[in-house]
């Protein structure tokens, strides 16, 4: 369990995967069978960038039952208050104990910019409600019947924005609003994660820190394009470049194996997301010495 | 004030294919700032309607179309023009279209109606020409705690609570250009020293208080 784990005190190690465009799942269940054993639990992503996708509920069951323990991540973007805690509570009676909150993206980036935006409630909000959830009680004050669910709640940060101090302002709220544990936004750059874990190393709450597996120099400078704090640093861009195209798994192998010992004493876990390349999330343990 | 702007001509013609006469009304107040519904546009309008064989009964500007008694006033003023014609073009926001309907059916010379404009947002005229959104009608006002910057309708995402993970650079994920609402509170609160405004956690919205349409009596 990710909870126990992590309470243990061990460097803890989750992985992601995003659901198919469609109702082909073979894909991703074989995906999920490289993680078995090899992770902690698995993310499953809620419409990523806001693209129409099958739901992260669905997934997450199917993950339980073919026994890997999913952490079902669920955005503001596209449900209103009642059908956000009424999914959490169907998570529930689903076998999924472990919730990621967090906003979601704009529609506008997906690939339906017509849709309309709930955010009928923030990420601090929606914590607030699972929390309320948890003590028996729905976000009107209204009673629940039987026993209250129990999860293990998440939330994200993003170590990498510009300026920090709201970020972290923000990460102090939703620690009050009740998130265990956070994973962050992809970091290529340690000593400035370094510099954010001194900044939060009051807050007492588990951070695994984030990481995605490049794929090539292309996907680095589209990143530090348009993915807000992320920056991949020119040095690892050029070590992407210089490769051949058939060498570049064990190339992305290798620098995020780098990237996690680099990591490691800094924080509490790492959250891998393979975007795909989840077959090499075994050999980046193995490289990293996890 | 309302921002609009005009529709396509194209569009507006054809709702009146079946329409030979039509009475045009202005706005004197948001329409004519924003340029779509003060006299140079009613009588441009006029123009170009008459070059499409349509005949133009008359034409007022009313200041506003959105106060009934004003509408009143200067439809009894021009009730021949307005009995005798098919329809009404209203160059207005989409309040003014209705308010111009409804008080007209108030003292029966009820006609249809067509609107000329689409109504984009309420906003400020930074300067002649230029509109920015800033206010959301939310109903329940939150410039205290934000340092006078509507996370509501100036953040894309609406959140209370803080910058979303798209914010980068002050900027918003939804487009670079934008200033994200969040970044311009933060250095707002820091440089009068309430931070401590942002770390209190905002309850979600009750929008129950937002059940449209809504109406607001004076005194009760």
């Amino acid at each position: 369990m990710l909870f126990e784990a992590l309470k243990s005190g061990k460097f803890v190690v989750t992985s992601e995967i995003g659901p198919p465009k469609g109702v082909e799942m073979r894909e991703i269940l074989s995906e999920a069978e490289f993680f078995k054993g090899k992770v902690e639990a698995v993310n499953v992503t809620d419409l990523q960038s806001s693209v129409m996708k099958l739901g992260s509920l669905a997934t997450c069951r199917l993950l339980v039952e073919s026994g890997v323990e999913p952490v079902f991540q669920i955005t503001c973007r596209d449900r209103n208050r009642l059908a956000l805690q009424s999914d959490i509570l169907s998570a529930y009676v689903l076998g999924i104990r472990n919730l990621l909150i967090l906003t979601g993206d704009h529609p506008k980036l997906g690939d339906d910019p017509a849709a309309k935006p709930v955010f009928d409630l923030d990420s601090v909000q929606l914590l607030e409600a699972v929390k309320k959830l948890q003590e028996g009680e729905d976000m009107a004050g209204n009673k629940l019947e039987g026993e209250p669910p129990k999860f293990f709640m998440g939330a994200v940060v993003n170590p990498g924005a510009d300026p920090i101090e709201p970020q972290i302002i923000k990460m102090e709220k939703k620690i009050k609003a009740g998130a265990q544990f956070f994973q962050s936004q992809a970091v290529y750059e340690p000593e400035k994660f370094a510099q954010f874990m001194k900044k939060v190393k009051g807050f007492d709450v588990p951070v695994l820190v984030g990481i995605v597996l490049l794929k090539s120099a292309g996907m680095a400078r589209y990143m530090n394009k348009n993915v807000s704090g992320v920056y991949v640093p020119d040095p690892l861009i050029e070590e992407m470049e210089k490769v051949e195209k058939e060498k570049r798994g064990e190339k992305s192998i290798e620098i995020a194996a780098r990237l996690i010992r680099e990591l490691k004493g800094l924080c509490q876990g790492v959250h891998i997301m393979p975007l795909g390349w989840g077959n090499k999330v075994p050999k980046v343990l193995e490289a990293a010495g996890l | 004030m309302i921002i609009m702007e005009q529709k396509p001509f194209e569009e507006i013609l054809s709702f009146l294919k079946d329409e030979k006469s039509i009475f045009i009304v202005g706005c004197a107040q948001c329409a004519t700032v924003c340029k779509v519904g003060g006299e140079e546009e009613v009588k441009a309008m006029k123009d170009k309607l008459e070059s499409q064989g349509k005949k133009v009964s008359g034409w007022v500007v009313i200041d506003p179309a959105c106060q009934s008694v004003e509408v009143k006033k200067n439809f009894q003023a021009n009730k021949d023009k307005i009995t005798s014609t098919d329809a009404i073009l209203v160059m207005a926001c989409g309040n003014g279209v209705q308010s111009v309907k409804d008080s007209a059916e108030r003292i029966k010379m009820e006609k249809p109606v067509h609107p000329a404009c689409n109504t984009l947002f309420l906003g400020e005229v930074v300067r002649a020409g230029y509109f920015e959104e800033k206010c959301s009608l939310c109903g329940d006002c939150l410039l205290e705690v934000t340092g006078g910057i509507c996370p509501v309708t100036r953040c894309s995402k609406g959140l209370l609570n803080g910058p979303c993970g798209g914010s980068s650079e002050g900027k918003c994920e939804v487009d670079p250009e934008r200033d994200c609402a969040w970044a311009l509170i933060y250095e707002e609160l820091k440089k009068r020293r309430k931070l401590d405004r942002m770390k209190a956690i905002q309850p979600a919205k009750d929008h129950s208080k937002l059940i449209k349409p809504r109406t607001l009596t004076l005194g009760s």
